[in-house]
């Protein structure tokens, strides 16, 4: 059983680098560990000056995406037995500007998700005196699915349409969307619909589904936007079949 | 109000029914044709049988529509992989007219053929 | 959202990664992706090769034979294999990727993936049989 593993760890310093470089530190190796656990004792024990993200450490939070072996990963969530002898390359997400080490600039991508209306849309909302709107557990499971994503990013790390158009909306942001739009108490699909029929929305993604298959909670983004192309065509036929129709 | 008037959701559309179209149809056109007659694993039927069955209307609307379909497939996809694969996106307008315009060609060419049997 | 992101004026220390035109080598799903879309250009020549037998039947049985004997040569037959792989690969990723993109709903129910997508293969293997039997028996 090996003592120690090497980390090749991507080091950018914006005043003094023009691009990244990589650094070898040697961690011990635990079975138990994970990267998260490995950046952590390079922090504690070797190199302060390594910056990055983390926080639950248990897969909750989406803060600790990066890329490991060119594969976008949550650290917290990687462990080190499954990349042994190694060495084992830690970059920061792909795709993403960087503006230190291991830390991206995700500004774009929280605009994105805003951008959506990620919120529950009602032509008249209901009196507080009338209650809550209610839901069966049927209506629940039809949009529970895309509800559990933690915005970690990997999906955007992993989608080329993404790395080559920045503009395009990406995979966390319209299965939010479809979260809402499939929600029983949501009336905003339209307004939805207009925001993401432009080009760089769903029309732009050519379902390549690496977005669902990095993704560490099932969301399925490339799911949700493949169903909502349909949903969207259909209701382009209907309205150029249909050109009076009151919508 | 419809969607922000954009073609995209009907050339998707076209480009997904052409896809399930040509998924379920071209294999056995092209391996009966292109393979097993010219290989000599399956008798050719043989001109006469197949001049009767293309003067048949339904034959014919059904070679138009797979033609088409699967053409306009083609085009769709075509165009997103010189996007994505070349990176050409400047190209835009270009890409588009070489794509439908080769299947609006294409499905011409298949109407004027069908329509024209002897 | 066509407005370009207004941080990159701010920040150019900020390291951007170029994406290389080979983007699609790196990684195995990238490649089996490409693969797939350029499986339309298969699909694309086997409507051309259609289109060329309709037009040889059209005029006439020494045109059909002589059509027939230009799609036994080699570099007819290698192509033709060649597009029989590709539009295979695209039979089975597009019926493979349908349940993910189409939810079919039975009274409510959701109806599993697998079953969705072995009534595509059942139509496909229906289908093919239809086609065959019509074009050379019947």
């Amino acid at each position: 059983m090996a003592e120690t593993i090497v980390l090749e760890v991507s080091r950018y310093c914006p005043e003094r680098d023009t691009e990244p470089t990589f650094q070898s530190f040697d961690v011990p190796f635990r079975k138990d560990w994970v990267v998260l656990d490995g950046l952590n004792y390079i922090k504690d024990k070797l190199d302060g000056s390594l910056s990055y993200r983390w926080s639950c450490r248990m897969g909750v939070c989406g803060s600790c995406g990066m890329m490991v072996d060119g594969e976008p990963k949550l650290t917290c969530a990687t462990f080190l037995s499954d990349y042994v002898p190694g060495p084992v390359r830690v970059e920061p997400l792909r795709y993403f500007p960087v503006v230190r080490d291991l830390v991206i600039e995700l500004t774009d991508f929280m605009r994105k998700l805003k951008h959506v209306k990620p919120w529950i849309v009602r032509e008249e909302e209901k009196l507080l005196s009338e209650g809550e709107y209610l839901q069966t557990p049927d209506e629940l499971d039809a949009y529970k699915q895309f509800s559990m994503c933690i915005n970690c990013m990997l999906c955007y790390s992993a989608c080329p349409v993404y790395g080559l158009d920045p503009h395009f909306v990406g995979p966390a942001a319209i299965a939010l969307a479809q979260r809402y739009n499939m929600d029983s108490r949501d009336e905003g699909s339209r307004q939805r619909l207009d925001i993401l029929s432009e080009h760089e929305g769903i029309w732009a993604c050519t379902f390549v589904g690496e977005c669902s298959t990095v993704c560490p909670e099932n969301v399925d983004p490339a799911g949700a936007i493949q169903r909502y192309k349909l949903t969207a065509a259909l209701d382009a036929v209907k309205s150029l079949l249909t050109p009076w129709g009151a919508k | 109000m419809a969607q922000k008037r954009s073609a995209e959701p009907l050339l998707w559309a076209l480009f997904s029914i052409g896809g399930t179209v040509a998924a379920l149809l071209v294999p056995v056109h092209l391996f009966l044709f292109g393979l097993a007659i010219p290989l000599g694993w399956l008798e050719d039927p043989g001109h006469a049988r197949l001049l009767a069955l293309l003067r048949l209307p339904l034959a014919r609307l059904y070679l138009f529509v797979l033609c088409s379909l699967a053409l306009f497939h083609w085009a769709h996809r075509f165009r997103f992989t010189l996007y994505d694969g070349l990176q050409i996106k400047h190209l835009n307008e270009v890409v588009f007219a070489f794509c439908y315009g080769g299947a609006f060609l294409g499905t011409a060419a298949a109407a004027y053929l069908l329509w024209n049997v002897p | 959202m066509s407005e370009a992101p207004i941080y990159t004026e701010y920040h150019p220390r900020w390291y951007r990664a170029k994406i290389s035109t080979y983007w699609w080598l790196g990684r195995w799903p990238y490649l089996k992706f490409t693969l797939r879309e350029l499986s339309s250009i298969a699909v694309a020549f086997s409507v051309v090769i259609t289109l060329f037998l309709i037009r040889a039947v059209i005029r006439g049985p020494e045109a059909y034979g002589e059509f027939q004997s230009r799609l036994r040569t080699p570099w007819a037959i290698a192509a033709a294999a060649v597009a029989f792989g590709f539009v295979l690969f695209h039979t089975v990723t597009w019926f493979n990727s349908a349940a993910q993109a189409m939810v079919v709903r039975v009274k409510g129910k959701r109806v599993p993936g697998a079953v969705v997508v072995a009534a595509n293969y059942a139509a496909w293997l229906i289908l093919s049989g239809v086609v065959t039997w019509f074009l050379l028996g019947g």
